[in-house]
C-alpha cells in the first residue's frame, strides 16, 4: 500500500516545524508499509498536540477524553481483536492524567500500537511542565522551576512488566518507521516514545541528541542482534560491567553499569530485544538518562558518556489480553450446555403458579 | 391471613442473608409473592456479638405484595445485639430506649423467637446491656409472643453423633431456626430439603449436617407444640401478580416463575438484549457497592458470549465500554453513586461521539462514601445533570428487583435504536432484594433495531450524518467504505469534522436536546394506578380522592400500598428523561400531587422545572432505609 492512501482529507494543523508532523509521516509510511486496509486500522487517542493524529489519518479514528485513550482502546483491542489498534498520546495525557490507565494497559498485555510523543512539555494548554520536565524547569506553572523528579517513560514501562519499548527522534524518519512496523508486528502492548520538539514552549529540548551534528556521538539505535556500535566513525561500543563492591568494586555505583569501550573490544555486547530478563533492557533504557534529564545537558562531548539508546530496546512474546480475554470465552461457551438466553432461563429453579 | 413479614436477624457470621433467601425462596415456590430485603453491615465481620454487627434479612410473603414490610410479624434474633437492634430499630444506640411504635423494627403483636443460649452476661456486655433482664430492659411489651428457644444447645444435640468440630457445629445454628420457622408456617419439608441440597450443592459435605439440624427445628415446633398458633397464609391467586414489565406483556397460565435478585435481573436483561438486538454484550466496570453483583453475574456469563472486564477504575470501566461501542458492541457499565461522578467526564463523551451505552446506577446512600450498603434515590439529578456543558441522555428507573430486567432491556433498547447514553437508576433496596419473576421467553420480548448506516452512504459516510429522526447513522471500525474519525470536540453539522463556529455548535446542542426528546415517541405513556378494589372504602379516605401521589423508582411498592390505604391515585415513573408524553395530561386533573422520594425532592424540582404552573407538594425520607408505608399515608392524611 501507498503512504497516502493513510493520507485522511485534513488540513494537518501542528505548528510548522513541530515534531509531530515528522511522526504523522512516518506513521503513513509505517501503515502503509504494514499493508493492513484503512477500515480495519483504529488510532484512538486522547487530549493533547499528539491527540490530533486521528484526523490526519485515513483509518477509523477516535480522537476522546484527557488521558482515556488507553482505556477506550483497550476497549476496542479486547472487544474486537481483529482490529489493528494504534493509541496516540503525548507525555501528560499518557504519563500525568492517563497514567494509571498506561500502566494497566501495559500489564495487561493489550495488543496496542501506544505512540508515547514526548516533547517534555504541555503544548495545548501553552506551556506548562509535564511529568518528563527536567527538574528545576522554568515554565508558566512552573515559574521558579520545578521542584518534581520526572519519570522515565522506560523506567515506566518495565516496571509495568512491558512486553515491548522502542525510543525514536521525531528528525530520524527512517528509524521511527521501523520501530512503528516492529510495534505493529509485536503481540501485546508495544509503546514507541517519541522525543518530539515543540517549536513553540520547549524548542530545542532533544537537541543535544537531535542536533545532525551530535545525533550520532549522543546516541546509539540498538538493532537485535547487532553489536552496540555507535559514533561518528562508529568508534566506540557499549559494555557491560560487573561491580562487586565487596569484592573491591566501588561502592554505590550499582551492581551492573554499561560503560563505552573501543568498538573493537570483545566485550562489546550484541543487542538481544528478546531477552525476557529486563534488567538489560532497563539499563540500555537508562542510558543518557541522567544527561537527559540535566536541565541543561552538556552539548559537547563528555569523556565515557553513555548515548542514549533509540530502537526496538525490548520485544519480548507473552500472552496478549485481547486473546486471553476471547480465549476464555471461546472455551467455556464450547463446553457450556446454555448457549442461548431461553436456555439460559431454563437452567434455573422454576415453578408454575 | 393473607400477608406475613419475617425479619431474620443475628451475627454477620449467622448466615442470616442465606436463611432469609432459603425461606423466601421457598416461600416464592409454594406461591406466594415475596419481596425482600437484605440488610446488613457495611464491614465483612464487625467483631462478633456487637451492635454493629448485625445482619438482617426480611421478606414479605402472602398476595399482594408490594413492599418488604414496614415491620415484622414473626421475628427471629440469634444473638442479644440483634434483639437489641430489632427492638429499638434506628434507636439502639440510645442508652434510654425501649421497645417504641415508631421504631421498633417489630409489631406490638410479633412473635419473637430469641435465642436464649445467646443472652449469657458476656453477650449482654458486648451488646451493651446494662442490667442481666435484656426483655425487661429494652421494655418488650407483653403482647409480643417470645419464643425462648436454646437454640445453640439444640444444634449441638442434633449434631452430637456427626463428628463435627464445635465450629463447624455452631455454624449450622441458623438451619436449626429456619426449620422452626418453617414449622411455623407449616411448609412442606420435602420441598425444604430439596432447596438446602441445591443450596450446598458445591459443598456436599454440608447437606447432611444442615439437614439433619433444619429437620430438628421442624420437629422441635411440631413436637414440643410451642405455645404458638402456626400461621396459614392463602396461596396467592394468579392474576394478581403485578408483572411491570416494560412493554406490558401479560401473564399466561403457561409462565413459569423464580425468585430473582435485581442485580440479576439487571445482568440478564442485558444478555437477553444483545441476543436480541444480534450484538455482543460487552461489560466494562469497576467493583462497588451495591453494583457489583452484576459484575459477578455477568462475569460468569462467558457461556452467553458476554465480555465482562475488570478495569482498573471506575473511569476505565466506562471507557473501555466506551471503546466497545465504538467498535460496535452493546456496551454497559455498571456503578452506584460515586462511580457515577467518575464517569461524568466520559458519558459526556458519549454523549458528544453520539455512541449507544448503558449506564447502571445502582444508587446508595450518598454524598461521597456515605452509605455504602443503604438504600437511597439521590442520584437523581446527578444523572439528569451531573456533565459539563449541554449533555443530555436518556434517564430511567426499574421499580421492582424484578423488573430490573425489563428496564435493563429498554436501556439497552433505547442506547441501541437511539444513539445515545441511557442511565439506568436502581438501588440497593432494588439490587439486593428479591422478588418473584416471571420468566419471559425472548421471542416475546419487544423487537430491537440497532442503528445502522444505509449501503449508498458507503464512501460518503461521515459521523454526523443523521436520520428522519435525527439519530445519527452507526459505521464501525471493520466496516469498508466508512471509515471516519469520532471526537469529543464540537462536530460540523455537515461534515463531521471538528468545528468552532458559534451557529454550528447552537445547531449541534439543540440537534442533541432534540434526539433525547424525539424518544419519547417510542415510550410507554405513563399509566395511573387506581387504588387497589380489595381496598374497603373508608370515608375518611373522601379527603384524599383527588389526590395524586407521585414517584419513581424503587418506592413504587411503597407507594402503591400507600395509595391503597389512602384510596387516591398513584403516578409512578420509569422513564425519567424524557418523560412520557402524557405527563402534562394527567398532572392536570389531580387537585393534590404530593411527590414521594427517599432524597430531599429531586424528583420534585425536576418536575417543577417542566411544568412551572403545577404544584408539587413533596414527601422525603432520607435514612438509608425504604419508605415505611404507615408514615407516607400519615403525611398525606395530615397535612
Amino acid at each position: 500500500m501507498e503512504a497516502s492512501q493513510f493520507k485522511s482529507d485534513q488540513y494537518v494543523r501542528f505548528c510548522p516545524g513541530c515534531g509531530d508532523h515528522a511522526i504523522c509521516m512516518a506513521l503513513q509510511k509505517a501503515m502503509a508499509q504494514i499493508g493492513i486496509p484503512t477500515h480495519q486500522v483504529a488510532v484512538i487517542s486522547g487530549i493533547g498536540c499528539s491527540s490530533r493524529m486521528p484526523h490526519y489519518l485515513n483509518t477509523y479514528g477516535f480522537n476522546t477524553i484527557h488521558g482515556r485513550g488507553g482505556a477506550i482502546a483497550t476497549g476496542v483491542k479486547t472487544s474486537h481483536p481483529e482490529l489493528t489498534v494504534w493509541q496516540m498520546s503525548g507525555d501528560g495525557d499518557c504519563l500525568a492524567i492517563g497514567g494509571n490507565h498506561f500502566i494497566h494497559e501495559i500489564r495487561r498485555n493489550v495488543d496496542l500500537n501506544i505512540c508515547l510523543f514526548n516533547n517534555r512539555i504541555y503544548g495545548l494548554t501553552k506551556g506548562q511542565y509535564s511529568p518528563t520536565s527536567p527538574k528545576g524547569f522554568v515554565s508558566k506553572s512552573s515559574p521558579f522551576g520545578t521542584v518534581e523528579r520526572p519519570f522515565v517513560p522506560a523506567e515506566l514501562v518495565l516496571g509495568a512488566r512491558g512486553t515491548f519499548f522502542a525510543r525514536t527522534l521525531d528528525v530520524d524518519v527512517p528509524t521511527t518507521v521501523d520501530c512503528l512496523v516492529a510495534a505493529q508486528q509485536h503481540k501485546g502492548a508495544s509503546v514507541v516514545e517519541c522525543l518530539v520538539n515543540c517549536v513553540i514552549f520547549n524548542n530545542g529540548t532533544h537537541s543535544w541528541i537531535a542536533d545532525r551534528e551530535l545525533r550520532e556521538e549522543h546516541s546509539i539505535i540498538l538493532r537485535h542482534g547487532e553489536k552496540m556500535i555507535f559514533g561518528k566513525n562508529k568508534d566506540k561500543g557499549i559494555a557491560l560491567e560487573i561491580n562487586t563492591p565487596s569484592l573491591g568494586g566501588r561502592a554505590g555505583e550499582g551492581l551492573f553499569r554499561l560503560i563505552v569501550v573501543p568498538a573493537d573490544d570483545e566485550r562489546v555486547l550484541v543487542h538481544d530485544a528478546h531477552q525476557q530478563d529486563p534488567t538489560l533492557h532497563r539499563l540500555l533504557a537508562l542510558m543518557g538518562q541522567e544527561r537527559n534529564l540535566n536541565l541543561s545537558p552538556s552539548m559537547g562531548e563528555t569523556e565515557g558518556a553513555l548515548p542514549i539508546a533509540l530502537g526496538v530496546i525490548r520485544d519480548v512474546e507473552a500472552e496478549t489480553y485481547n486473546d486471553a480475554v476471547n480465549n476464555q470465552i471461546a472455551e467455556v461457551r464450547g463446553k457450556a450446555k446454555a448457549k442461548t438466553f431461553d436456555e439460559l432461563t431454563a437452567t434455573l429453579e422454576q415453578w408454575t403458579m | 391471613m393473607k400477608n406475613v413479614v419475617v425479619r431474620f436477624c443475628g451475627d454477620s457470621g449467622d448466615g442470616m442473608q442465606l436463611t432469609g433467601n432459603m425461606f423466601a425462596q421457598l416461600a416464592a415456590e409454594m406461591g406466594h409473592e415475596i419481596s425482600t430485603l437484605p440488610d446488613f453491615p457495611a464491614e465483612i465481620r464487625a467483631p462478633q456479638g456487637t451492635l454493629g454487627g448485625v445482619s438482617a434479612f426480611q421478606v414479605e410473603l402472602g398476595q399482594e405484595v408490594y413492599t418488604s414490610g414496614d415491620k415484622a410479624d414473626v421475628v427471629v434474633a440469634m444473638n442479644a445485639a440483634a434483639l437489641k437492634v430489632c427492638t429499638l430499630g434506628s434507636h439502639f444506640n440510645h442508652p434510654q430506649a425501649h421497645f417504641d411504635e415508631e421504631f421498633s423494627l417489630f409489631h406490638r403483636h410479633a412473635i419473637l423467637i430469641v435465642d436464649t443460649d445467646s443472652l449469657t452476661d458476656k453477650d449482654l456486655e458486648k451488646a451493651q446491656y446494662n442490667t442481666p433482664n435484656p426483655f425487661e430492659e429494652l421494655g418488650i411489651p407483653e403482647s409480643v409472643q417470645i419464643v425462648p428457644v436454646a437454640l445453640t444447645t439444640l444444634t449441638k444435640e442434633a449434631l452430637k453423633d456427626s463428628g463435627m468440630d464445635n465450629k463447624s457445629v455452631l455454624k449450622c445454628r441458623n438451619m436449626f431456626a429456619l426449620g422452626l420457622i418453617y414449622w411455623l408456617f407449616d411448609e412442606p419439608m420435602e420441598k425444604a430439603i430439596h432447596l438446602l441440597e441445591e443450596k450446598f450443592k458445591k459443598k456436599p459435605a454440608l447437606v447432611a449436617p444442615n439437614t439433619k439440624v433444619m429437620v430438628d427445628g421442624y420437629n422441635y415446633g411440631q413436637n414440643l407444640a410451642l405455645n404458638v398458633q402456626q400461621v396459614h397464609l392463602e396461596p396467592s391467586e394468579g392474576s394478581d401478580l403485578r408483572q411491570n414489565s416494560a412493554d406490558g406483556s401479560k401473564l399466561n397460565a403457561e409462565s413459569s416463575f423464580t425468585s430473582i435478585a435485581g442485580n440479576k435481573a439487571t445482568a440478564w436483561g442485558l444478555i437477553a438484549a444483545a441476543e436480541k438486538a444480534g450484538k455482543r454484550l460487552f461489560l466494562g466496570s469497576y467493583p462497588i457497592t451495591p453494583a457489583t453483583d452484576i459484575l459477578h453475574e455477568l462475569a460468569a456469563r462467558k457461556d452467553m458470549n458476554v465480555m465482562a472486564i475488570q478495569a482498573e477504575d471506575e473511569i476505565a470501566g466506562v471507557c473501555t465500554a466506551i471503546g466497545a461501542a465504538f467498535a460496535g458492541d452493546l456496551a454497559c457499565t455498571s456503578t452506584s453513586g460515586p462511580g457515577l461522578s467518575l464517569k461524568s467526564e466520559a458519558i459526556g463523551l458519549a454523549v458528544m461521539a453520539e455512541l449507544p451505552l448503558v449506564v447502571i446506577d445502582v444508587q446508595r446512600g450518598g454524598p461521597s462514601t456515605g452509605l455504602p450498603t443503604k438504600t437511597e434515590q439521590t442520584d437523581l439529578l446527578q444523572a439528569l445533570y451531573g456533565r459539563n456543558g449541554e449533555c443530555p441522555a436518556v434517564v430511567i428507573a426499574a421499580s421492582s428487583s424484578a423488573n430490573c430486567f425489563d428496564y435493563a432491556y429498554e436501556a439497552c433498547k433505547i442506547a441501541l435504536e437511539n444513539m445515545t447514553p441511557v442511565i439506568l437508576m436502581t438501588d440497593t433496596y432494588l439490587a439486593n432484594g428479591t422478588a418473584l419473576w416471571r420468566i419471559p421467553k425472548l421471542a416475546e420480548l419487544p423487537e430491537i433495531h440497532p442503528q445502522g448506516v444505509p449501503e449508498e452512504l458507503k464512501g460518503h459516510y461521515n459521523p454526523a450524518l443523521r436520520d428522519a429522526r435525527g439519530v445519527r447513522y452507526w459505521a464501525y471500525p471493520g466496516m469498508e467504505g466508512f471509515e471516519h474519525r469520532n471526537i469529543g470536540l464540537e462536530r460540523d453539522a455537515e461534515k463531521g469534522t471538528i468545528s468552532t463556529n458559534p451557529e454550528n455548535h447552537e445547531q449541534m446542542v439543540l440537534a442533541r436536546k432534540h434526539k433525547i426528546e424525539q424518544i419519547a415517541n417510542s415510550i410507554p405513556n405513563l399509566q395511573i394506578i387506581k387504588p387497589s378494589n380489595s381496598q374497603t372504602f373508608e370515608p375518611s379516605n373522601l379527603q384524599t380522592s383527588g389526590t395524586l401521589l407521585v414517584g419513581w423508582g424503587s418506592t413504587e411498592g411503597h407507594l402503591h400500598a400507600a395509595a391503597n390505604e389512602l384510596g387516591c391515585d398513584l403516578a409512578h415513573f420509569n422513564y425519567i428523561c424524557p418523560l412520557p408524553k402524557n405527563t402534562r395530561e394527567i398532572l392536570s386533573q389531580y387537585k393534590r400531587i404530593v411527590v414521594c422520594e427517599l432524597n430531599t425532592g429531586q424528583f420534585a424540582a425536576y418536575l417543577r422545572a417542566q411544568f412551572p404552573d403545577i404544584k408539587f407538594e413533596q414527601y422525603n425520607e432520607i435514612q438509608g432505609q425504604p419508605f415505611a408505608v404507615e408514615r407516607i399515608v400519615n403525611f398525606v392524611k395530615n397535612n
